[in-house]
């Protein structure tokens, strides 16, 4: 079975609290050196049949309708081999 | 005759009791909905209560949006139904695209439980008539997921149309852009707010005051003259 991995993030203009605090700790934990965090999500779809571009195309419409919110998340769609 | 209101219960939803009686103080007759049925009873108006719907799972109000009882919903509403959308209920308004923006974590990350004072800014909408322009009033807000947020192109048209109907006073509770707790649609129908009116509508609990019970008598007096 084919895999199709949907990332979504939040817009770079839209604050990320999360993040920031994830940012935040790092320091403290002894890992320097990074100015910056952006938490996202990550869905894998398992596809049932071929990764045409039609599957792709149905996939697109899920994540724009569905996995995420385009009013404040942008979405990335990949096949993984 | 009175008019007839309807309180969506998802699974997950925690506020549908207090908006069924607040509903019923005000003079309505208050009517359940369940999310699983499309069928809106032939109530008058809808309330989407708030709670954590479907655990605010992918995001919160995404899955509820979805809900067979949102396909009425949506509509009913495009065809002038009102509808208040309040805490959970305001982030399934804006999943569901009736309202523009979306709700996100609050930008201090903690949960957030207050007596909150606000300003109503538009008195022309379904559920704040019986309000004053500029009035101040102070009810419950209690979220996790209370941030509003939208693109400046659209806070401005919020703005320069009266539509941002509700905003925070004396403190911002949650980061929301512009103070805003709560916004219109351009016909006045759809109104969506964090707070929670639907919790200060007796003295003896929420806030002592009945702040909230002008978004019950106003819908209650628009149905009932129309």
């Amino acid at each position: 079975m084919a895999r199709v991995v949907v990332d979504v993030m939040l817009k770079p203009e839209i604050l990320d609290p999360q993040g920031q605090a994830v940012q935040r700790a790092l320091p403290r934990l002894g890992f320097a050196g990074i100015a910056d965090v952006r938490q996202g999500k990550r869905f894998e779809l398992e596809v049932e049949g071929p990764v045409d571009d039609a599957a792709l195309a149905r996939i697109h419409e899920m994540a724009e309708t569905f996995l995420a919110n385009t009013v404040i998340e942008d979405f990335v769609v990949k096949v993984e081999s | 005759m009175t008019a007839r209101i309807g309180v969506v219960t998802f699974p997950g939803t925690l506020d549908d009791q207090d908006a069924l009686r607040a509903a019923r103080l005000a003079g309505a007759e208050p009517v359940s909905l369940w999310h699983r049925d499309k069928d809106l009873k032939q109530v008058d108006a809808v309330v989407l209560a708030g709670g954590f719907s479907y655990g605010d799972y992918l995001r919160a109000g995404a899955i509820s949006r979805f809900s067979p009882v949102m396909e009425t919903i949506i509509e009913q509403a495009k065809a002038g139904m009102p509808v208040l959308g309040i805490c959970n209920g305001f982030q399934i308004l804006t999943e569901a695209h009736l309202l523009p923006g979306a709700m996100l974590r609050n930008n201090h990350l903690h949960f957030i439980c207050r007596d909150q004072k606000l300003r109503v800014e538009n008195t022309g909408t379904a559920w704040t008539s019986d309000y004053t322009e500029g009035q101040e009033i102070e009810v419950p807000l209690k979220n996790m997921d209370g941030r509003y947020v939208a693109d400046e192109r659209v806070l401005d048209e919020l703005e320069a149309e009266g539509r941002v109907a509700f905003r925070y006073l004396d403190v911002n509770p949650n980061g929301s852009l512009r103070d805003i707790a709560g916004i219109t649609n351009a016909a006045g129908n759809v109104v969506g707010l964090m707070p929670h009116p639907e919790h200060a509508v007796e003295p003896l609990v929420g806030t002592g005051k009945t702040d909230g019970l002008g978004f019950f008598t106003s819908i209650l007096k628009k149905l009932v003259n129309a």
